[in-house]
Formats: C-alpha cells, structure tokens, sequence
C-alpha cells in the first residue's frame, strides 16, 4: 500500500501501544478509538467553520459585510456567539407531541450522517472502514436519514412540520434514484464499489469529471438535493411551511438538525471529491489529506455558492425534474459509458 | 463474532416484539424499522455487507418509509381507531393460529439440517450475485421486475381513480 502521512502515524501509534502492552488487539481497539474521535472532530470542526464562512459566502455574494462585531473586524468568533446562543434558549417541547419519537429524531438523524464518514478515504490508507462495496453501503446508509425527518414531522403534532416531513421523502426517495445512477459509470469504469479503488483508478489527473462530465453534473444537482439546500430547500421552505419538520425543535435540540446538516453538506463535497476530482491525489508537493481538503472546501463553496445564486423551486418543478430529466440523463449516461467502454474493448 | 451475532439478534427480536406489542401503529412501523435494521447488522457479522447494504437500502431505506407515509397519511395512530374490532374470541383465534405457525416454523427449521460453513465471506459477494442473477436466475429476476412493474402502475391507477384522462 501506497505510504502516506495519515497512515503513517497511525502505523506509529499502533506500533508504539503494540510495544507498551504487547497487545495487537489492544493496539487496534485504541486505533479505532482514536479513528472514530478524530471523524466526530472533523464533522464538528465542519459544523463550526461552515457556520461562520456561510455567513461570509453570503454576504459576499451580496455585498454585505457578514460577522464583523464579535472576535474581531472578521467576526471570526460567531459560530462561539452563535453556540452559546443556542445552548441558553428554553427547550420547548409542543403539547401533543409523540414525547419519545420526538426526542429521538433530532439523535438518530445524526447517525447516518456520522456514520458514512467512517468509508472515506482521507489519504492513502486512511480509511477507518475497508470495504468492497463501500460506495454501496455508503449510500444505503446515507438513505436511512428520510426516516427521522419524517418521525420529527410526525411527532411534533404540527402540520407545518408534518407537510415537511413528506415532502422530504418525496424529495430524498426522488433523487436518490439518479444520484445512484450516475455513479454506475464510474463503476463501470472501474470495475470495483472499493472507494479507494476509485481514487486509484483517477491517477495522473485522469479524474472522472473529465471522463464523465454528464454524470458530475447529475451527481452535483441530486447530492445537493439530498442535502436539502437551496435551491431544493423545500423541507424548510421559510415562507411556506415556517421551518418543515424542525418547526417545533429550540436550542440545542435544533442544533442536532443544523450539525447533521452541515455533516452532509460535507459529505457531499466529500462524495463528489472521491468520486469525480480525484480523492486525495494530487502533485507531491503537498500530502494527500491536504489535497482532499482543499478539493472538499473548494465543493463546499460551490454548493454555497449555488446556495445564494438560485432561487427555490416549486415541489413539483423539483420533483418532474428529477423523474423526468435527471433519471433518463442518468440512464443515458450508463448506456453511453458501457457503448464506448465495449467500442474501446475495455470490457 | 457470536457475540455480535446475539447482540444483533436480540435488536431484531425486540424489534419484532415492539411491532406486534406497541399500543400505536406508529410505533408499530417504527418497531418493524428497528427490526430491519437489526436483520441488516446480523449480515454484517456474517461478512456478507453487500446483501447488509441491500437490506438497508431496500428495507428500511425504502419499503418502511412508504409503509410508515401510508399509515401517517391516514391518521389514525391509535390501535383502538385502526383496528376498532377487538373481540375477546378473535384474540384467541389469533394466538392460536400464531401458535400454530410459530411450532410449524420452529418444526421446520429445527428439523432441517443447516451445515454450518466454515468459509469466510466472499470478498467477490456483488460479482458471484451479479453472475447468478444475471445467468441462472434470470429469469425470476425478470419476473420479479415485470410483477413490481405491473404493481407500480395498478397502484397508479388506483391513485388516479381508473377512467382519470
């Protein structure tokens, strides 16, 4: 296996703790520990810088100042305001709620959304899962976050919140058919569901954006309407449905359905970096994990960026558009892939 | 690995336990969810994480949600609405006949014989089923298609009311 930075402090560590205890499991235990507290450090990382670079993306893009009173002329202590904020409102639950689907949907929403992080590979060997059909298993892990949306919009006994709720499995279900799609060609292609087979197989700048640029943009639209933002932020809806399914949620409760989200904001940057810009490949100047996070914040700020750009669309404008021109799009790019795959004999 | 296999099992029967038991059909579907859930994590104790994958993706990624959306469409959460006949005599015949089909099924699968393998997962898993499905099976898996297609559009004209233009 390629050597690379990550990979190799970890090989220290677990050498290191071998030699203390004279333990491989032990050493493999700590290991795992170690993985899982450094992914819930990244997604709350996240969580805190895409609080306070939305604010400034935003602002930017319509030529406003954004944060500038607290920490600074940047503003740059906001996300703190805004967490200490969030921690002393009043926990309000609504009368006739479902009490325990209610409390469980915020904590079970941040499953999934954790969960996946667990597949990407960072750099080089630094994957704290392993799988051979890791993209598979991504992604239906990543489909089990419908359901606590729709049992917050349930429970909350709102129908605001209960009109979100479906609209987010009729917009999750939707383009989740497309999004899967569009990966096939790069299965295909490379003729393995490992993740870091399909970042190996993107060396020497051959990256996937280049080789199948249709399903990059299918990709992009449907990983952006997963992620419910802008412009298929339907499940929010402002000025129609009030806040959809988090309505009734206050303080940190709601803070639960605002980390989850950036989490997948992430994610999807995340996913189109692995998939379509190279992973952590890159010129040797620079290590690998560097590389994957300069590509992943580069997404994130065009996710933004479409985020202030685009106005929301319509529930069945964003459904049609899905069934009707993101599926076949999709298809046709499978068939197209397979007919020039089996023109060039690669099959 | 027997552990986890326990461990995963009792999540799944809990599961199953909650949906037969729970006092609101919402819960009831919840309950199934978990039930789901739990049989996906035994597939992946037994090294088999694509048919996991498939489990979580199809199950309760896709079939419980359209079951839970039903129930929720139709508002009636409580048991005492949604089934509002609960005669003493039809509870009997019931547990009869779940006793009857939990001895049967117990029967059956205690008189089997099950070899135990002692292979490890296949690390080809999605390949071997591609092959199969796509060679020896394909004609059910066909089938199977054609049968959720026909599905689909029966569920469609009913939802358009039959002579909608």
């Amino acid at each position: 296996m390629e050597k690379s930075l990550l990979s190799g402090i970890a090989r220290w560590i677990h050498g290191e703790i071998s030699t203390l205890t004279g333990s491989p499991l032990l050493s493999d235990l700590v290991l795992i520990v170690i993985g899982i507290a450094a992914l819930l450090g990244i997604i709350s990382l996240a969580a805190i810088v895409f609080t306070y670079a939305e604010r400034k993306v935003c602002a930017f893009m319509q030529m406003r100042l954004g944060p500038n009173r607290v920490g600074g002329r940047f503003g740059l202590l906001q996300p703190v305001a805004d967490m200490l904020k969030l921690m002393s409102k009043e926990d309000i639950m609504p009368a006739g709620a479902d009490k325990v689907l209610w409390a469980l949907s915020p904590a079970l929403l941040f499953v999934p959304a954790a969960l996946v992080y667990a597949f990407f590979p960072f750099d080089a060997g630094a994957v704290l899962v392993d799988v051979n059909v890791g993209v598979f298993l991504l992604l239906a892990i990543s489909s089990q976050a419908v359901l606590p949306f729709l049992m917050g919009g349930y429970a909350s006994n709102n129908k605001y919140s209960m009109i979100g709720g479906f609209r987010i499995v009729s917009q999750m279900i939707s383009y989740e058919a497309p999004l899967l799609f569009s990966l096939l060609g790069i299965l295909m292609i490379t003729g393995s569901m490992r993740l870091e087979d399909i970042v190996l197989a993107q060396q020497g700048g051959h990256w996937f954006l280049f080789l199948q640029p249709l399903a990059f943009i299918i990709f992009l639209i449907s990983a952006i309407a997963e992620t419910n933002r802008t412009p298929f932020d339907l499940v929010e809806g402002e000025s129609e449905i009030i806040a959809g399914p988090f309505t009734e949620y206050s303080g940190m409760r709601w803070a639960l359905f605002f980390l989850a989200e950036y989490a997948n904001l992430l994610t999807a940057a995340i996913l189109a970096t692995t998939f379509f810009l190279g992973g952590y490949l890159g010129p040797s100047f620079l290590p690998g994990f560097v590389w994957f996070t300069l590509k992943s914040v580069a997404m994130v700020f065009l996710i933004m960026w479409f985020r202030w750009t685009f106005p929301r669309t319509r529930v069945d404008q964003m459904l049609s558009f899905s069934w009707k021109a993101l599926l076949p799009l999709a298809i046709l790019n499978v068939f197209l892939t397979g007919a020039i795959m089996y023109a060039l004999d690669l099959v | 690995m027997q552990l986890l296999f326990f461990l995963f099992a009792f999540v799944t029967v809990i599961g199953a336990l909650g949906m037969v038991l729970s006092r609101n059909i919402v819960h009831s579907a919840l309950f199934l969810v978990l039930s789901f859930i739990g049989l996906a994590l035994i597939y992946f104790a037994l090294q088999a994480p694509f048919l996991g994958a498939v489990q979580l993706m199809v199950y309760s990624g896709a079939v419980a949600i359209l079951i839970i959306m039903a129930i929720m469409m139709m508002g009636r959460a409580d048991m005492s609405i949604s089934a509002p006949v609960q005669s003493l005599s039809k509870r009997f015949v019931g547990a009869g006949m779940a006793a009857l089909i939990f001895v049967l099924l117990g029967l059956a699968t205690t008189l089997t014989p099950l070899p135990i393998s002692s292979a490890a997962g296949s690390a080809t898993e999605a390949q071997d089923l591609a092959v199969l499905l796509l060679s020896n099976f394909a004609l059910p898996f066909e089938l199977a298609a054609v049968i959720l297609l026909a599905a689909m559009i029966g569920a469609l004209m009913l939802a358009r009311g039959g002579n909608a233009s």
